[in-house]
């Protein structure tokens, strides 16, 4: 009988404080994350809209074309009237 | 039942009690952040997706831009010569000689000379081209290409058409003053005139402007 209450001891006062603060202690750092998630989760898709400007990139690109197309011409006809060095 | 087995069994139970509330907050706590990091996932996807041209296109803008720059730079050594291009980029930008052109290493050693606002050579080339410069008649370099007798021809062009056929007389302006030949009483309200003037009738001369209103 004394075993048995030793048994009940060591699992009122050991086991069950351990386990208490084990699993307290996952619960913890689990929702330590969740606002990390949050936050991330936020940024990403902030992100992502702000690549929606993207595309736009491929009028740059022609505009780019364009203006260095106009440039050349410029330049060509520097090169025609203006006298060398 | 003896009384330790009673309490053997409320421990047990009380300790799956407590197991199965942390459990299920722990397991709560997962599935947010399950979802979250779906979430993240497909927005991550979606910026990926979204980027994925981004370098090509950046590359083709880059070349293009690469190859303006080395043309410019190259006709700007072509026409100012080496010395005075690097003297001409650091007059426009204060220590940029430093770093020399880029297609021109040996750029870099070069002190540049301290060319101001106005580079001289620069002028005289440009006024060749100009219409009106009174320096094109100087040009060092072959004559003006303007004509230098009847140049200023080409600005009286911008004018209305009466000016450019030189018509003997011109309207005249209105004349105004105490001394004035048309004298004008100040009317009591906008457009109407108390009385026609008293010394009679505006003159051709006048312009139809000076008869319009008061003086």
């Amino acid at each position: 009988m004394t075993l048995w209450w030793i048994g009940d001891l060591v699992l009122l006062l050991v086991v069950a404080p351990v386990v208490v603060i084990l699993l307290h202690g996952v619960l913890k750092e689990a929702r330590g994350i969740v606002p990390s998630i949050e936050q991330i989760r936020g940024a990403a898709r902030a992100g992502s809209k702000d690549l929606d400007a993207v595309p736009l990139l491929l009028t740059t690109q022609d505009q780019v074309t364009q203006t260095v197309a106009g440039v050349a011409d410029y330049g060509k006809s520097l090169d025609v009237i203006l006298d060398d060095a | 039942m003896p009384a330790a087995g009673i309490v053997l069994i409320a421990t047990v139970v009380l300790i799956v009690l407590v197991l199965v509330f942390y459990l299920v907050s722990t397991i709560l706590a997962l599935r947010k952040i399950a979802t979250g990091l779906n979430d993240t996932i497909a927005a991550v996807g979606e910026i990926i997706e979204k980027t994925e041209p981004v370098g090509g296109v950046v590359t083709a803008i880059n070349e293009q831009l690469d190859a303006a720059v080395d043309a410019l730079e190259g006709l700007l050594v072509k026409k100012a010569g080496l010395v005075d291009a690097v003297g001409l980029v650091d007059g426009l930008y204060p220590g940029a000689a430093a770093h020399g052109l880029r297609n021109f290493e040996q750029s870099g050693d070069i002190t540049p000379p301290r060319i101001g606002e106005v580079y001289t050579k620069g002028t005289l080339t440009l006024a060749r081209l100009g219409r009106e410069a009174p320096i094109a008649a100087l040009s060092p370099n072959g004559p003006a290409l303007r004509n230098t007798t009847y140049g200023s021809g080409a600005a009286r062009e911008l004018y209305p058409e009466i000016r450019q056929t030189r018509p003997e007389r011109m309207p005249r302006s209105p004349v105004i003053g105490t001394d004035a030949p048309v004298q004008y009483e100040p009317t009591d309200e906008p457009g109407v005139r108390r009385r026609m003037p008293a010394n009679g009738q505006p003159t051709t001369e006048r312009t139809p402007s000076a008869d319009a209103g008061t003086v």
